[in-house]
């Protein structure tokens, strides 16, 4: 069983949810996302989700847009991104990395799957790549042990939902709503229908993601699902803050927050 | 059309043309994609959307658009130019065609809401058309750079009654404009349609859009054959897109004999890294939705393009242009501005004609054609040009290229 899999049964064990924290590689700086990663491991968060910043990212909000940018603007390259993830892996925390597909197609796909076990990454997170185009992944991915996370929405037909999940490893992603993502402040009606028509045709865990960004709202989503991931929110702790250290800070404190309302689902 | 390999069903079900196109998109938007690719294909079977569609075009946007010879310009080049006036439809550009068929579309999903993303406003303003006359809500995504340099149709689509989102992220051109769209579309697919302006975009935008502006190319066939008896030599459009080129294209790919040229944005000369000729200095990925040829570093970042045409100034290209080249059916040559606005000056003088400076680019294309078609053919060469648009939006850009502003304008 892969890292996650275990993470999410040793939560499920406890009762709860695991908590999935997302950071962009290299935002602020390549050292200043360990930092904020490490503090977020520290203060709760079970699995880190580590995004690697791209020029054109349709499926993030305006918060992850400017972070990336940042990121991008600050020179970091996917080689730099790998690096991050060793980092963070060596915490103990298992990583797992969301990625649009254009920079995994360019690093090459078998190449990019040997590097990112390598460096200790579990996996896969693929907002813009769904398993009909798949078919390097799907090879590269079973070379080299990786988890694969396709994500599915509120507006997957039954048919493509089983075959979703059919080449879904380690967990699946149910998008909350229809939509980018950034916090919001209701959490989705959407999400637990979709959860449980995830769960009727896998039995692999399923976490909940987009819009989530209060420890009540983790409370919610940690009632119906077996993960909550959070990322903007995370990310604003760092982007409004005035100096590094308060961005710790806040982080540290919202993970805390969080890290507390996977472990008292609203049921 | 002839038995030539390539006219066979492209794309594939899955919209592959080769190894480009395909879907790389958000789940959420696979639903939308799906029904659109069933809508399309159930209307373009049913001799009543034909209809519609075939009586919007003649009655609304002014096609069959003329092939006009034009003998000055001929003259000039030495060659026989044909030009397709595609400048004299409604709106001003082959753009129309497209905004007609898709909003036909979005009317008969039951749809109300559609969203566009604009370069040079062109599409902007042919959706906010379509969209006034359809009754349907429009929201514009231009980039912020682009509402500056194309004001005027901002204007344009403001009096059609559409929304004008200005794009400040990313390099605020066309290609964060989509971007901006998709997100807009994920979130509200339900009650929207996108429509795309070019044949780009996840499947079937570039074969739906192909069979929507294909009338360009079907016309101009016909009108060659009754007008000169023959078919062109060669064939020339400018590629942003692709949408225009891939619309004359068409009727023409089973046709071994005639030469396919498509001319990309050279900027300042694809040596200088600042231009958008995505085939001729790109790579293969995946930008939008589709795999085809993209301007990008080495971390697969988009690299920003650069071109004197804001509708041309987009740093991808439709996945059929992409297997054209890949398969050599097609030539794919840069033009840079200089030698854009070159050809855009001969043809206001030879022929008073104000071209769009996107097609200035297939203009220049031809210049540089027709000698050597002339010495490979022994003979004059007909060359059939896509004259893709007028330039009444671009009297600004090219008034002050000329340097033939008077200061206070
Ligand atoms: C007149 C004209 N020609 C060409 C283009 C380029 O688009 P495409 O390559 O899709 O034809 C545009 C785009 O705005 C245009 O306005």
């Amino acid at each position: 069983m892969s890292r996650i899999g275990v993470a999410f049964d040793k939560a499920r064990a406890d009762g709860r949810a695991v908590l999935v924290g997302c950071m962009p590689a290299g935002f602020p700086t390549v050292e200043g996302s360990i930092a904020a990663m490490t503090a977020m491991v520290e203060a709760g968060v079970d699995v880190i989700e580590v995004e690697i910043p791209y020029s054109d990212p349709v499926m993030d909000g305006p918060v992850i847009q400017k972070a990336s940018d940042i990121a991008l603007a600050g020179g970091v390259r996917t080689a730099d991104a790998l690096r991050i993830i060793e980092a963070v892996a060596a915490t103990g925390a298992p990583v797992v990395t969301m990625t649009y597909w254009n920079p995994v197609e360019r690093y090459g796909v078998d190449a990019f799957a040997r590097d990112l076990a390598a460096a200790g990454g579990t996996g896969l997170i693929t907002p813009d790549l769904i398993p009909d185009e798949a078919q390097e992944w799907l090879a590269a991915s079973d070379a080299h042990g990786l988890d694969r996370t396709f994500l599915v929405s509120p507006s997957s037909t039954d048919q493509r939902l089983a075959m979703t999940v059919q080449h879904c490893r380690g967990f699946v992603y149910a998008t909350a709503v229809m939509g980018v993502t950034g916090a919001r402040a209701r959490t989705s009606d959407a999400a637990p229908i979709l959860v449980s028509r995830t769960r009727e045709v896998t039995d692999l865990p399923v976490g909940v993601g987009l819009g989530v960004g209060t420890g009540a709202q983790a409370a919610t989503v940690a009632g119906y699902a077996d993960g909550v991931i959070v990322g903007s929110a995370l990310v604003r702790c760092v982007l409004d803050a005035p100096d590094r250290a308060a961005g710790l800070t806040a982080l540290r404190t919202l993970s805390a927050e969080l890290a507390d309302g996977v472990r008292n689902p609203t049921r | 059309m002839s038995a030539d390999a390539l006219a066979a069903p492209y794309p594939d079900t899955a919209g592959h043309f080769g190894r480009f196109g395909g879907r790389f998109v958000p789940e959420a938007l696979v639903a939308a994609l799906d029904e659109l690719d069933g809508a399309w294909r159930t209307a373009m079977a049913d001799e009543s959307f034909r209809g519609e569609f075939a009586a919007l075009l003649r009655d609304y946007a002014g096609t069959p658009s003329l092939l006009y010879p034009a003998e000055r310009l001929s003259a000039k080049l030495g060659a026989r130019v044909l030009l397709k006036r595609e400048d004299l439809n409604h709106t001003g550009a082959h753009k129309v065609r497209n905004v007609l068929g898709q909003a036909l579309l979005t009317k008969r999903m039951g749809k109300r809401r559609v969203i566009a993303e604009t370069g040079a406003g062109q599409h902007g303003v042919a959706s906010a058309t379509a969209a006034a006359l359809f009754d349907l809500e429009c929201v514009v995504y231009m980039g912020e750079v682009d509402t500056e340099r194309q004001a005027l149709n901002v204007a344009r689509m403001r009096m059609l009654g559409a929304t004008v989102v200005p794009v400040t992220t990313g390099s605020r051109t066309l290609k964060d404009a989509m971007n901006e769209a998709m997100r807009d579309w994920v979130a509200n697919v339900d009650e929207t349609h996108y429509l795309i302006g070019t044949a780009a975009g996840p499947h079937p935008f570039p074969a739906m859009v192909r069979d929507f502006v294909r009338g360009i190319g079907d016309e101009a066939r016909q009108q060659c054959l009754d007008q000169i008896g023959r078919l062109p030599d060669a064939v020339a459009a400018c590629v942003g897109g692709g949408s225009n080129a891939l619309g004359i294209f068409h009727a023409f790919v089973g046709d071994a004999d005639v030469r396919l040229y498509g001319f990309e944005a050279g900027g300042d000369g694809v040596e200088t890294g600042k231009h958008a000729a995505s085939i001729t200095g790109g790579s293969t990925g995946v930008l939008h939705g589709t795999r085809t040829y993209v301007l990008q570093d080495a971390d697969g970042q988009t690299v920003e393009s650069h071109s004197i045409s804001a509708g041309l100034d987009y740093p991808g290209v439709g996945p059929e242009h992409a297997w054209l080249h890949d398969s050599g059916r097609a030539t794919y040559t840069p033009v840079t501005d200089t030698e854009a606005m070159a050809a855009f000056e001969l043809l206001c003088r030879t022929e008073g004609i104000i071209p769009a400076i996107e097609s200035a680019h297939a203009l220049a294309g031809a210049v540089q054609i027709a000698p050597k078609l002339a010495a490979e053919l022994g003979r004059e060469p007909v060359i059939l040009i896509n004259l893709s648009g007028r330039g009444d939006k671009d009297v600004h850009t090219a008034g002050e290229y000329f340097g033939i502003l008077d200061k206070e304008q």
